[in-house]
């Protein structure tokens, strides 16, 4: 480890082109040592460990799927056209947010706000689906401590609409910022961000209505 | 959202970068803090340095706080019948104990030598988000002060620091305590999460040209491996205490047996995070005591290859043996079996650290610091640990010991004499890095010897009484079952209590030497004669870490600068080149013209406050809730739409002209 001999070559000519002029060079995404961006590195960073959030909620629902006391189950309560078309409208959403990303990589902030507001439209129709499939069930008599079930299908669907509201609200402060003018660094960037952050939440919410609607109980 | 965090420098100063941004008074609402000396410039300091040793401070108010808890224990079991506590007490006094220590004081101590040093090692200027560091050590703070407002809040949590469900739903644990400490760890735990995110971004993407990964000081790499198993560990336990928290605040039945509810949910979700907690809370002082080891043996790590990959080994496995804290449980053959193997392949890469550190030492030129016994007294006392630990991982054998004292013997000689021996060994190292002055060696060796005799004491007879049987958590014994002879519990009950002072003296001491240490001369440069690259520069660091980012060529590269090679082919011989004062001086004689550093921020702080505002909001009023999510999204708004700098006008004095070296300038902003 030690057999490097090293005699005068830590002065100017041994530092790489980019680094001699003097400059601090943190947070320039072209000067990083992966080469990707510090908060493009963070944000899979914080999607990995989101994850295991899902994992353990979708764990847990999947333990207590058929532990309802009384009749009202996944057999009695879903109601499969309804969520699918909410997840079509889910799924298109992040064909908007890539329109949304490609516009912005062609510095077009014009259709950047406007694709930016049709996936928070989107994303809002979903929720709103999701509102009305709650309230049905729960004028089924399928409240959020009813039973196992419930409790861990609320708490599982619950989170990720969380996570959809939040996506909500980055994209139109997004929007706003850009017409603001208040958005600093990469646009670009910071767009495909919160894109990345919106495909993720979509991903899930593939992999919950595979698990939670569509395998038998 | 950290989407802006580090914009790019105004074009004049970048020489043309292609992000120009210019702060401007346009966002007069939002402008940034500017103070640089008084309470101000540490409350809103985005600065990795002063968030370190505000870590470490915060942490060691704690370590108190855990330690009197433990006397109160021990005082408690010294002897027959005790009336110091009552059980209820007891049972919150032994939970509150271990949740300090664990969460308030190993974590965020290792978290403190992290931020501080892991910038120091790899050559950088600050984190990749210092507002997001700052914002860390804030919930860290809140969350701590908030678990601990229990104590005159109704009582604090009893359940233990697992807090198995369902003995920790509201039939069996009726006060506020297990809320408290719920919503206290989810705190603490957004701390930890947005911590490794931004340590880990840090370590991969700002490292000082030539900065290889295969180069970076072995503290680095061990707080890396640490960073990503709270990554990947925290969600879990998040997981976990929401459900706990639905269960006791909003009526679900996660945990009620009568529900139909399984409660090895919990067990499985909680050892999922808490069997890499255990890592966590270790690797950090395995990491410390690689860089003492080969400082005062004065040689190079043995096999530092294998000092890496073991360490990301053992945070590999360590995801898969948390069930072996299950096998009293009823798991069934295949499950027990499985967990077993795996936990007895852990001791492997743990071996070979063990390995590597004494053939380390073996042959060097040793130098009994205090630094140097802490880090071999970390080896030794975490041997016996691993040792019973091997113990446990044989089932049969493990469920004999589950839940006595020979689990509490274990994990103390683990916890203690691992992580907490090596944390020490750090503060003696880094002191005079951190604050410029030596730390007094006569009571560091007190210190030493009075904390290593007192943690056998304590801990040693433990494993005598758990084997005897004396089962963890009663709060009480009885003289008629104390038995006789060698194996009288009464005896040794009495010497682990004792030995609790004597740890207890031992600790104080320590606070007794940074006391008289306080007026010692401002120490050499290079006291230890040090290998890596946080040495290559001045003690302690300016704001900007280094006068120029320092070009790397290989590991140990401080130590590469000062000797080189004059032996033959095979046979190295290092004569000294330069002392380490001649090596600073010449990277301050080639600084950088200007140096750019983030603006303080009042935003971490605001946004961290909203926690535990939402926290009482949850146990008290809904009104709180509202009000705690006000103050977020505020200070979110605030973050994002804050100036990347404050204004040049808003300096005193104003910025010099021309092309002066703007260092002084540029270390206010």
């Amino acid at each position: 480890m030690s057999d490097t001999t090293i005699t005068e070559s830590h002065d100017a000519e041994a530092i790489p082109p980019g680094y001699d002029d003097g400059e601090d060079h943190i947070g320039l995404e072209h000067h990083t040592s992966t080469g990707l961006s510090n908060t493009k590195l963070a944000m899979w960073l914080f999607l990995g460990s989101e994850c295991l959030l899902f994992g353990g909620l979708i764990s847990t629902y999947m333990l207590y799927r058929n532990r309802q006391s009384d009749q009202l189950g996944p057999d009695q309560l879903w109601d499969i056209p309804f969520t699918s078309a909410t997840s079509f409208v889910l799924l298109m959403s992040s064909l908007t947010m890539v329109m949304s990303v490609s516009a912005a990589k062609r510095k077009d902030e014009r259709g950047t706000k406007l694709w930016l507001t049709v996936t928070a439209l989107l994303g809002g129709l979903f929720l709103a689906g999701q509102v009305y499939e709650f309230t049905t069930f729960y004028r089924e008599g399928l409240g959020y401590t009813t039973s196992l079930f419930s409790s861990s299908f609320y708490t599982l669907t619950g989170f990720h609409g969380v996570h959809v509201a939040v996506g909500i609200v980055m994209l139109l402060s997004l929007v706003a910022m850009l017409v603001r003018g208040k958005l600093v660094g990469d646009k670009a960037e910071t767009v495909e961000m919160i894109g990345l952050y919106w495909h993720f939440v979509d991903v899930v919410w593939i992999v919950i209505f595979t698990l939670v609607y569509l395998i038998p109980a | 959202m950290a989407i802006i965090e580090r914009p790019t420098e105004t074009s004049a100063l970048a020489g043309g970068g292609g992000l120009a941004v210019t702060p401007s008074s346009s966002y007069g609402n939002f402008r940034r803090p500017v103070q640089t000396t008084g309470w101000k410039s540490w409350a809103f300091t985005v600065d990795h340095k002063k968030i370190g040793i505000m870590y470490g401070v915060v942490a060691m108010v704690f370590f108190f706080v855990g330690g009197l808890e433990a006397l109160l224990i021990r005082l408690q079991l010294a002897q027959a019948d005790g009336t110091i506590l009552s059980a209820d007490k007891y049972n919150q006094m032994f939970t509150m104990h271990a949740t300090t220590m664990v969460f308030l004081f190993v974590m965020p101590m290792a978290a403190a030598f992290a931020n501080y040093m892991m910038p120091l090692q790899i050559g950088a200027r600050d984190v990749a988000f210092p507002r997001l560091n700052a914002l860390s050590l804030w919930l860290f703070v809140f969350g701590g002060i908030f678990i601990n407002t229990s104590w005159i809040l109704g009582g604090a949590a009893d359940g233990g620091w697992f807090m198995y469900a369902p003995n920790s739903s509201v039939p069996f644990s009726p006060t506020n305590g297990v809320d408290f400490w719920v919503l206290g760890l989810l705190i603490t735990g957004v701390a930890s999460q947005v911590g490794a995110i931004n340590l880990i971004v840090t370590a991969l993407n700002m490292r000082a040209p030539g900065m290889k990964l295969m180069r970076m000081p072995i503290f680095t790499w061990m707080a890396l491996v640490v960073q990503f198993l709270l990554l990947f560990a925290i969600p879990v336990i998040t997981v976990a205490l929401f459900l706990l928290m639905f269960q006791r605040n909003f009526g679900a039945t996660f945990f009620s047996v009568e529900a139909g509810a399984d409660p090895l949910l919990w067990q499985h979700l909680f050892w999922l995070f808490g069997h890499p907690e255990v890592y966590i809370l270790v690797l950090p002082a395995f990491g410390i005591i690689s860089e003492v080891l080969p400082t005062f043996s004065r040689k190079p790590l043995f096999g530092y290859p294998f000092v890496v990959f073991s360490g990301a080994a053992i945070g590999f496995v360590g995801f898969g043996v948390w069930a072996h804290h299950m096998f009293a449980a009823g798991l069934g053959p295949i499950s027990v079996a499985v967990f077993s193997v795996a936990t007895m392949a852990i001791a492997v890469p743990t071996g070979v650290k063990i390995i590597n550190w004494t053939l380390t030492m073996w042959g060097g030129k040793l130098w009994f610091t205090t630094a140097m016994l802490f880090a071999i007294g970390l080896i030794v006392q975490f041997t016996i640990g691993g040792l019973s630990g091997v113990t446990h991982a044989v089932a049969p054998s493990d469920t004999q010991q589950t839940d006595t004292y020979y689990i509490v013997a274990h994990f103390h000689y683990v916890i203690f004499g691992g992580a907490v021996l090596g944390l020490f060994a750090g503060i003696y190292y880094w002191w005079p890095k951190v604050f410029g002055k030596m730390l007094n060696e006569n009571w560091g060796r007190a210190n030493f010897w009075f904390m290593i005799i007192g943690m056998n004491m304590t801990f040693g007879p433990m494993h005598i009484l758990g084997l005897q049987g004396q089962p963890r958590r009663m709060y009480i014994w009885t003289e008629n079952r104390a038995g006789e002879g060698f194996f009288d519990l009464a005896f040794w009950n009495l010497v682990s209590s004792i030995g609790a002072f004597v740890l207890g003296f031992g600790a104080l001491l320590f606070l007794v030497n940074v006391w008289v240490s306080r007026k010692n001369p401002p120490a050499p440069a290079d006291p230890w004669d040090a290998r890596s690259l946080e040495w290559i520069t001045s003690s302690p660091p300016k704001e900007y870490n280094f006068a120029r980012i320092p070009t790397v060529h290989t590991l140990d590269e401080f130590f590469h600068r000062k000797y080189e090679d004059v032996g033959d082919a095979d046979q190295h011989d290092y004569k000294q080149v330069a002392t380490g004062e001649e090596v600073i001086q010449l990277e301050e004689k080639l600084a950088d013209k200007h140096i750019h550093l983030p603006s303080p921020s009042y935003w971490p702080l605001v946004l961290a406050f909203s926690f535990p505002v939402l926290a009482y909001g949850v146990i008290y009023s809904t009104l709180l809730i509202i009000a705690g999510a006000a103050i977020a999204v505020l200070a979110l708004f605030g973050w994002a739409l804050e100036p990347p700098t404050a204004d040049d006008s808003e300096f005193d004095p104003p910025a010099p002209d021309g092309d002066q070296p703007s260092k002084e300038l540029a270390v206010s902003v």
